[in-house]
């Protein structure tokens, strides 16, 4: 049963990495390294674990996705329309002048999208507002949210950590996709943030960590974060940046750059 | 002679008024007592929620509780609500246009003794420029108290601007907050003075001391700083094809810049601008800075005089 499961994510996941590329592409621009660190997570969240109805965007008891590195929405993009927000063909109109589907998430502009981010360090305490909402409401949806590893040296990011603490938001569940990149290089050269774990388990939260490309993983870190009573939870999701082409993996220079129409086909042929 | 009262005390008070629709919440950062979002808190303290010093936090927050179809006011001093959140206020009340309520105690130099880190004279020319962005600044405690109780209702981003100083109370219980509607207090053919907040009243002294110089004097209180009200500044202007503006506030990006915008397309008229000319404030009480940096009725006297000159 679980292994039919896995199969059928580790499936998924390979379209919307194909999806990633073909987008940015197709665009000329956007970020292939964090979109493709967060796929695996990400496809788990979307076609497994969240509850949500594409017709119905607004459903109040559904479960959020709030992608504060925002940067990777290449990926959430691929997420919402495979899984029945808008049409696929929409994918090819990322970053061009019209589309719904910008450069950096926009809430307005498209269905699906939960929270405007770009701008790093904003999404937990958007996800809090999220969660605290659902407190006062009484609801039991959850509110999920990828992080960047270096979008933890945001100080907002640490206020916020201690605000899901301080309320015991224990219907905020965050990953933070622990890839070792930023922009400038690896973290430990350009801002150490280890002991991380340490850190969040320091400021009250529930931490777990996995392989953050191990479905099997994520699948049972996500089970165990239902069952915490009061505390959020933060799984550190150890990844690999642009993971799934090999040329690509784990080189900071693929932060932010588009493949060329040649290094596409040599990635798309890897995938399949 | 009028009663004082303070705008954040009419904040206060509107919010907690407001807070019957139980949709609306509050946030502050370890400001309650100084914003008065503290009356909330005491009224409904569920729906109350202190972020700690961390101002960004506080205005994403509430930003993910405007998201879920909550009316939140956050609420701290102008100078760190507008300035230390500027990205976050721009991303989910600009981008986003989430209903949600920013509102920054403590402008101008009215704010006195805490000196200049303290007395925000930016924050309408940073909130002004977001698009979508409704910016209100209400002049005595009552239009503060009708206008928080009125941006509850409005469906959409607003930045409330307050003081901590206390102003003399112009306007009675049965006043009616409209957002966007600028308000003629006094007649005159001769000059218009636009003002806003602690202003307005500078501005209806010094009226009264024009009239005794045989100058009629127009006073128009522009409550609501965006969207303005052009009809009733294009309509002064050419009525006395003299303006002056007056804030507590910098003479860049504010009431004065707006007021020029306006009048440099549709009518241009001499024109003056009161506010702070380019410079940081200081301690002080706020009657001896307002005479130090010319914020006084008798500098909007002599402003007139001079412009008449022209
Ligand atoms: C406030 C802010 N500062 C700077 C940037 C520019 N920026 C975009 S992505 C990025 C690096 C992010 O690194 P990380 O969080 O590790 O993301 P990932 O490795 O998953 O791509 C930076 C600095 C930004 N988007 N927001
Ligand atoms: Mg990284």
């Amino acid at each position: 049963m679980e292994q039919k499961l896995i199969e059928k994510l580790e499936k998924q996941a390979l379209q919307i990495r194909m999806d990633v590329l073909e987008m940015i592409t197709e665009a000329k621009s956007g970020h292939p390294g964090g979109s493709l660190s967060a796929v695996d997570i990400m496809t788990v969240l979307y076609f497994h674990k969240m509850r949500y109805n594409p017709k119905k965007p607004k459903w109040e008891d559904r479960d959020r996705f709030v992608l504060s590195k925002g940067h990777a929405c290449p990926a959430l993009y691929a997420c919402l329309a495979r899984s029945g927000y808008f049409p696929l063909a929409k994918l090819k109109t990322l970053r061009k002048i019209g589309s719904c589907l910008q450069g950096h998430p926009e809430s307005n502009k498209c269905s699906g999208i939960e929270a405007s981010t770009g701008p790093l360090g904003q999404g937990l305490s958007f996800a809090n507002g999220v969660g605290l909402a659902g407190k006062l409401d009484k609801k039991d949806y959850k509110v999920y949210v990828m992080l960047g590893d270096g979008e933890v040296q945001e100080g907002n990011i640490w206020e916020a950590a201690m605000l899901a603490a301080h309320y015991k938001l224990n219907n905020v569940i965050v990953f933070l996709d622990h890839n070792r990149l930023q922009i400038d290089g690896e973290l430990k050269d350009v801002m150490n943030i280890e002991p991380i774990k340490d850190k969040f388990s320091a400021f009250g939260w529930h931490t777990i960590e996995i392989n953050g490309h191990d479905f099997k993983e994520i699948l049972n870190a996500l089970d165990e974060a239902d069952k915490v009573k009061d505390k959020p939870i933060m799984i550190i999701a150890n990844t690999i940046k642009s993971k799934g082409v090999d040329y690509m993996e784990n080189k900071a220079e693929w932060h932010g750059k588009a493949p060329t129409q040649d290094q596409l086909k040599e990635a798309l042929a890897e995938l399949v | 002679m009028a009663e004082l009262k303070a705008t954040r005390d009419g904040y206060g008070e509107g919010l907690v008024e407001a807070g019957k629709n139980e949709s609306v919440v509050a946030l502050d950062a370890d400001l309650a007592e100084s914003t008065r979002s503290i009356k909330f808190k005491e009224k409904y303290p569920l729906r109350f929620f202190d972020v700690g010093i961390a101002e960004q936090n506080l205005v994403a927050t509430a930003a993910g509780l405007a998201a879920s179809g909550k009316i939140p006011f956050a609420s701290s001093f102008a100078v760190f609500i507008t300035g230390r959140a500027y990205d976050q206020i721009r991303l989910n009340a600009g981008i986003s246009h989430l209903n949600m309520k920013i509102v920054g105690s403590h402008a101008g130099l009215l704010t006195g003794e805490d000196g200049a880190s303290h007395q925000s004279l930016e924050d309408i020319s940073l909130m002004r420029g977001i698009p979508g962005m409704v910016v209100i600044q209400p002049c005595d405690f009552v239009e503060a108290k009708k206008a928080t109780i009125e941006i509850a209702k409005y469906k959409g981003p607003v930045y409330l601007r307050l003081s901590r100083g206390k102003v003399p109370v112009i306007n009675d219980e049965n006043y009616k907050f409209e957002i966007g509607k600028g308000i003629m207090l006094k007649q005159g053919k001769d000059i218009a003075i636009i003002a806003t907040g602690a202003l307005v009243n500078e501005a209806l002294i010094a009226s009264d001391m024009l009239k005794e110089k045989g100058i009629g004097a127009r006073v128009i209180n522009i409550h609501t700083i965006k969207p303005i009200d052009k009809e009733i500044i294009i309509k002064a202007a050419k009525e006395t094809g003299c303006v002056i503006t007056a804030e507590d506030h910098s003479i860049y990006g504010g009431l004065g810049s707006a007021v020029a915008e306006i009048l440099a397309e549709n009518c241009p008229t001499k024109m003056h601008r009161i506010g702070v000319n380019d410079k940081f404030g200081e301690s002080g009480e706020p009657s001896e800075l307002y005479k130090k940096y010319g914020l006084t009725a008798e500098d909007i006297v002599k402003a007139a005089e001079k412009l008449l000159k022209k």
